[in-house]
Parts: structure tokens; C-alpha cells; sequence
């Protein structure tokens, strides 16, 4: 199974702020559980998303270097549930960053209107303790992951003229 | 300039964000694990916080001295400090209040060091050498 909850991003501005897109298929297998005949995402999952767009942020600005993983989340609301056909929208800010990790704040946007948020506290995990335990690779930024990383870049680069 | 009491009272309130916990629930004695039910990244939020509401650097090795993290067997033996490592770990956090922590010094306890009014002492120590307070 894929772990990736977010479909791609449309804005990426290094160091600063993200903005990417989910869309919610019906073709996703955790809406035949959740719930039979209403399908719901669930709030975990979108703060996963949320917290895969800011730790890609997050690593991003210290050019992977570091393996950014979610340490807490602080808050967390959403004003109503989400379910398929939508198009939710993930506005992450970068408040903080320095060498042992980074705090973020995010927004879930539906249409434009903000229906939740969420304060998302990474950590980087310590270079000589990951080193032994994992080996040199950095095995947060792999993947899938490294593809979304390309569109991020990309989503960051100057727009062609549209004249 | 900042009081003890105005440094103590926006401590608290960072705390009370950071653990998500009542106003109510939270004393200048308070513990941050014991009474306060902080984890490890806890610490780590609660430094981030500190730093953006106080405006202050706080450096990992001035809250958490490399004698607290050592495995050096002249400072700590069997789980607990040696009198030199008792020393040493004075040195390096001078705001904790050791009274109760030395009489029986276990590794295991020195997390009790840390109370909110250990932290408020030392925040203040910071924005005084910063000319903040």
C-alpha cells in the first residue's frame, strides 16, 4: 500500500511555505471501511498529508541533509468531514527551523475556504544515532517520495510567461 | 525589564500550549514529566517555544548539560552520579534546585530537576545576558 497522502504539489516556496493537493477517490481502499455507505476521509490521514507537505518543506530547506520525522502534533481541528469527490488543498508555513527540527503550521482548504488546521512539530533525528541504526542513506526522502520531490521543485520554479 | 513573576507567568502559559494542559494544573514546582506529563520531544517544543516567545538562542547543551547524557563511569556509576558527576551536573544546571535530587542522585530522577520554575530561572539568566531583562 502506498503511503503517500498527498497527490503532488502546486506552490513550493524553499524554506518558507507549501501548497499542495488531495483529492479524494473513491478508488482508495480505506472508504470501504471507513465508513460502509459514507465514505469519510479519516482526520489521521489528512494529517498525514499535512505533515508530508511540511516535512518535505522541512527537509527541503536544509537540502535533505536531515531525516525529518513527525515528532507531536500539537492542535489539530477541521470544522467538518471530507469525504469523496472533494478536492482538499494543503497550505503548510515553515514558523521555525534549526538543526534539531522544525515546526510548521497547516491549513486544510476546500474551495478556498479554510476548514481546518493543525500545528505539526518535526525532529531530526540525531546524524551519528540514525547513522548506526540506518546506515548513510536518508531513508525519509526515498521513492515515491523523491518523485514528489521533483514536482515540489518544479512547483517552485518561475512560471513561464503567459503572454 | 522582566520580573521573576512576569518570566514565571509567560513560562507557564508556553507550557500550558506546549502539553496541552489547564492553566490550573500547573505550579512553579510542577515537574515537566513527573507532574506535567512532558515526553522527550516535549523538551525539544517546548525550546522552540521558548526561543520564539522570549525572543532568546537556547543552545541544546545549556538546558541539557553533556554530564546529564554521559557515560563516563567517573560521573556515573550503577545508575547513579558519582560525587564528581553530582558536581558536575551542578555546574552545568545551575537554576535546578539539587536538595532533593542529591540525597539519593539515580539517573533515573534527574529529570525531576527540571521544573517549571528551573526553567522560568534559567530563561531569565538568558534575557539578562542579553540585556533583555
Amino acid at each position: 500500500m502506498r503511503w503517500i497522502w498527498i497527490d503532488g504539489f502546486l506552490e513550493f516556496e524553499s524554506g518558507k511555505r507549501a501548497r499542495t493537493v488531495k483529492n479524494l477517490s473513491s478508488a482508495e481502499d480505506h472508504y470501504a471501511q471507513h465508513f460502509p455507505g459514507y465514505p469519510v476521509m479519516p482526520a489521521a490521514l489528512i494529517l498525514e498529508g499535512l505533515a508530508q507537505t511540511g516535512g518535505i518543506l522541512a527537509g527541503e530547506a536544509n537540502q535533505f541533509r536531515e531525516k525529518v520525522v513527525l515528532g507531536k502534533i500539537n492542535k489539530a481541528s477541521f470544522s467538518r468531514e471530507f469525504t469523496v469527490g472533494e478536492t482538499l488543498h494543503y497550505e503548510v508555513e515553515l514558523v521555525h527551523i534549526r538543526p534539531e527540527g522544525a515546526t510548521a503550521s497547516g491549513k486544510v482548504l476546500v474551495n478556498g475556504i479554510c476548514e481546518g488546521e493543525a500545528e505539526i512539530f518535526f525532529a531530526h533525528l540525531d546524524q551519528a544515532r540514525s547513522r548506526q541504526a540506518f546506515g548513510e542513506g536518508n531513508f525519509v526522502f526515498t521513492g515515491e517520495m523523491r518523485h514528489l520531490l521533483d514536482q515540489a521543485k518544479r512547483a517552485g520554479a518561475p512560471k513561464p510567461s503567459q503572454s | 525589564m522582566a520580573s521573576h513573576e512576569e518570566v514565571l507567568s509567560k513560562v507557564s502559559s508556553t507550557l500550558v500550549e506546549a502539553l496541552n494542559i489547564d492553566e490550573d494544573e500547573i505550579k512553579p514546582e510542577s515537574t515537566l514529566t513527573g507532574d506535567l506529563g512532558a515526553e522527550s520531544i516535549d523538551f525539544l517544543d517546548i525550546v522552540f517555544r521558548l526561543e520564539r516567545e522570549f525572543g532568546i538562542k537556547i543552545p541544546r547543551e545549556e538546558l541539557f548539560p553533556e554530564a546529564a547524557q554521559t557515560s563516563d563511569v567517573e560521573l556515573l556509576k550503577d545508575g547513579k552520579y558519582t560525587p564528581k558527576g553530582l558536581a558536575e551536573l551542578k555546574k552545568g544546571m545551575p537554576f535546578a534546585d539539587f536538595s532533593e535530587f542529591e540525597k539519593n542522585p539515580e539517573a533515573s530522577q534527574l529529570t525531576n530537576l527540571f521544573t517549571v520554575n528551573m526553567i522560568a530561572r534559567f530563561v531569565q539568566d538568558k534575557l539578562a545576558k542579553a540585556g533583555k531583562a
